[in-house]
């Protein structure tokens, strides 16, 4: 392959700014097509990493998105985690309906994710933080 | 990264370049909002070819760009969403409400000058 692998540590995005989302999203274009994703799969993951990286910005003001390859000798795809230590999500099965949002600006959120990639799943605790693990794999 | 508004006959045509921070498409909607009464223009066609993702974010500001010139007594046009950035938005349930979108520029120009023809404001005019 001619494009040079990208490290797992070069694809830990802090995003404190908007300008995070900004390269959380281009190295996830880049890991995406490295994995061999069609350019409508691409944007799709783009587009998710954009929306999870916001969802930090706009709830906890800080986290991480970290993005890694997965293999699980069936199938391979793309994993991205969005980690933040913020106030948590106080019921998630709202926030899984569509068109829910606690923050006035925007958040079609969470189930719009879901439909971009092929699985998710959240983990969060009141006052500790949330974490949003969603992967999607190749066709 | 300031994107370069262009004045072409009654109209105003700006076309974003690469992928945008949030601070940078809010500057634009704010000086596109200036600039069409300054230039007294009758239309507005924003290029969004370049953007490979268009999040909420994204689709929010454009359709307050929209809104916000239509009170302005004009009309925008989105031109230049690429096919799998219309696939990622549907999926994503993001919808440009109320917003007029073309193909691409030449479409764009084609509509507003249909609008200027007829003198067609989406504002009534006080009589």
């Amino acid at each position: 392959m001619s494009v040079p692998f990208l490290d797992d540590v070069d694809s830990d995005v802090n995003i404190r700014t908007d300008g995070d989302i900004v390269t959380a999203r281009r190295r996830g274009r880049v890991l995406a097509e490295q994995s061999g994703f069609s350019s409508t799969e691409q944007v799709l993951i783009t587009t998710a990493i954009s929306e999870l990286a916001r969802n930090i910005l706009l709830y906890a003001r800080g986290g991480m998105i970290v993005l890694r390859r997965v293999d699980n000798h069936e199938r391979s795809g793309i994993m991205v985690v969005a980690k933040d230590h913020g106030p948590g999500i106080q019921d998630v099965e709202k926030a899984m309906q569509p068109g829910y949002s606690t923050s006035s600006s925007l958040g079609l959120g969470l189930p719009g994710v879901k439909r971009l990639m092929d699985e998710m799943s959240i983990e969060t605790r009141a006052g500790q933080g949330t974490t949003v693990t969603a992967t999607k794999w190749r066709r | 990264m300031e994107v370069p508004i262009l004045k072409q006959g009654p109209f105003l045509i700006a076309t974003i370049q690469t992928a945008l921070h949030d601070a940078d498409l809010v500057q634009l909607r704010d000086a596109i909002v200036e600039k069409v009464g300054k230039l007294r223009a009758k239309g507005v066609i924003v290029d969004v070819t370049a953007l490979d993702v268009i999040d909420s974010f994204s689709t929010r500001t454009l359709s307050d760009v929209a809104h916000m010139i239509r009170l302005r007594g004009a009309n925008t046009v989105i031109v230049g969403i690429q096919p799998e950035v219309a696939f990622a938005m549907v999926q994503l349930g993001l919808v440009l409400e109320d917003v007029a979108t073309a193909l691409d520029l030449e479409e764009g120009l084609a509509f507003l000058n249909g609008k200027d023809r007829k003198g067609e404001r989406t504002v009534p005019r006080r009589r």
